[in-house]
């Protein structure tokens, strides 16, 4: 059996005394796209910013290729710069896009590759070019965010992370913050990094897009990973009620 | 009756103390934004110790008027045997003084700035001083520019204050000239119009980073 990318085992998180994730068990298999699910509130989000440890877990291990993120040894805190070390090769893409507004959508992309990548800035500015064309917005790159609908922003800020070459991209509800004319053009490009064979873990509310590019989809409810199936498992034969429930609501919502 | 030639004579002796409020309120200020930057950074500081140090400084400089505080400052020193000239007592209340506000302007800018900015640069794998550098502090400068424009000119006329130690500043000096020529309503209309010169070029100023740095 191949190793996992990312190997979450019995995580726990607690906001005071509100449990955010119980017991997490999930296994990211590397090239493959994994979807969380579930109602909001569920701890997809947590348990997903968990993974580059920009949420500090409590308990529990989560390792990316084999190595514990954020503590040196349970229970002890890893140093900053060996996190940093870590996240060089996790991308994140968020769902305010997160764009530094006071930067060109080029100088976004180039500015991880200058200060955390040791890049010249030509050299910063050529690959930020490159991975702008990838996603579509070669003729964007002067353009202020600000200057940019929000599909572009959201591609723009694919690419400020995919320029960094990470080996394994985090997606934060990628869409929700999207007019709905505006989401195909982000998901297009996330196919794509997908048809690549880029590790993915998107936390989504987009069922078209877990039900035909995910490669598993987990679903959370309260903290709890109620299910980790194929998509035809969780969309077609679910085992538990409660995802006959979220469902039937997402059906619900969304028919007319 | 209102003589113009006397309101344009008035001018003339008025520039020369309106150099002292030009120095003392520059001076201050630029006092003010280095020891209000380090303020602010105290208060931001994970160190527990430091970040009272920074509130206790704020609420203090905050709770006493500047004039009671010059003469605090002026005539306390040389009571336990320091001996400061009246200008640098001036200078350095005013900046201090100014430090408080100016630490609080930085502060609320900084804290304003959503949480996901500074989350961007940190998942790439910023350093903390990489992300304060280059996406906070930029942002939280320009959005600070309002607030900071409104507390220079305030300082810049808070500078008449500082006559109560002594120096002949700008509204001293009309109201000692409006003494001698018994023509008031001239001399502190001229004084008006070099203090509403001075602020509105402070406002210009800041119109002007304002728009080099929108976004």
């Amino acid at each position: 059996m191949q190793a996992s990318a990312v190997d979450i085992r019995k995580v726990n998180k607690y906001y005071g005394p509100f449990h955010a994730l119980k017991d997490v068990d999930l296994a990211i298999p590397p090239g493959k796209v994994t979807c969380l699910i579930g109602p909001s509130g569920s701890g997809k989000s947590t348990l997903l910013r968990c993974i580059n440890f920009l949420e500090e877990y409590d308990s529990g291990e989560i390792r990316i290729d084999g190595q514990l993120i954020g503590y040196e040894v349970p229970g002890r805190k890893m140093s900053g710069r060996k996190l940093r070390q870590m996240r060089r090769s996790i991308g994140m893409v968020f769902q305010q896009f997160n764009l530094w507004p006071h930067m060109t959508a080029k100088e976004n992309v180039a500015e991880g590759l200058i200060r955390v990548r040791g890049l010249s800035k030509s050299e910063a500015e050529t690959r930020a070019a490159e991975a702008l064309t990838k996603v579509g917005l070669a003729d964007k790159m002067g353009n202020h965010p600000a200057r940019l609908s929000g599909g572009q922003q959201q591609r723009v800020a694919i690419a400020r992370a995919i320029a960094m070459e990470p080996r394994l991209m985090l997606f934060d509800e990628p869409t929700s913050a999207l007019d709905p004319e505006l989401v195909g053009e982000v998901l297009n490009v996330m196919k794509a990094l997908a048809s690549e064979g880029m590790t993915m873990v998107v936390v989504t509310h987009e069922m078209g897009f877990a039900a035909h590019v995910a490669d598993q989809v987990a679903f959370m409810e309260k903290g709890e990973l109620v299910a980790v199936d194929s998509p035809q498992g969780i969309f077609h034969a679910p085992k538990d009620e409660r995802i006959w429930n979220f469902l039937r609501t997402y059906h619900e919502r969304n028919s007319f | 009756m209102f003589s113009i030639p006397v309101f344009l004579q008035s001018f003339e002796p008025l520039f020369w103390a309106a150099r002292y409020t030009l120095l003392i309120s520059g001076l201050g200020i630029a006092l003010g934004l280095v020891i209000g930057t380090l303020v602010c950074a105290a208060r931001l500081s994970p160190y527990a110790p430091l970040r009272g140090f920074a509130a206790i400084w704020v609420s203090f400089l905050r709770g006493v008027p500047l004039l009671v505080q010059l003469l605090v400052f002026y005539y306390t020193l040389p009571v336990i045997g320091i001996d400061v000239p009246a200008i640098f007592a001036a200078v350095v209340t005013v900046g201090i003084c100014a430090s408080a506000y100016i630490s609080e302007i930085w502060r609320g800018a900084i804290a304003a700035l959503p949480r996901g900015q500074a989350e961007a640069a940190v998942a790439i794998g910023m350093t903390p001083r990489d992300t304060w550098t280059r996406v906070i502090l930029p942002q939280a400068f320009t959005m600070s520019l309002p607030a900071l424009v409104n507390e220079l000119i305030l300082l810049v006329k808070a500078s008449s204050l500082v006559s109560v130690v002594g120096i002949l500043e700008l509204t001293r000096a009309s109201q000692a000239q409006a003494a001698t020529t018994f023509r008031p309503l001239e001399v502190y209309l001229a004084a008006a119009c070099i203090y509403l010169a001075i602020n509105l070029c402070l406002a210009a100023l800041g119109r002007y980073l304002e728009h080099r740095t929108a976004v």
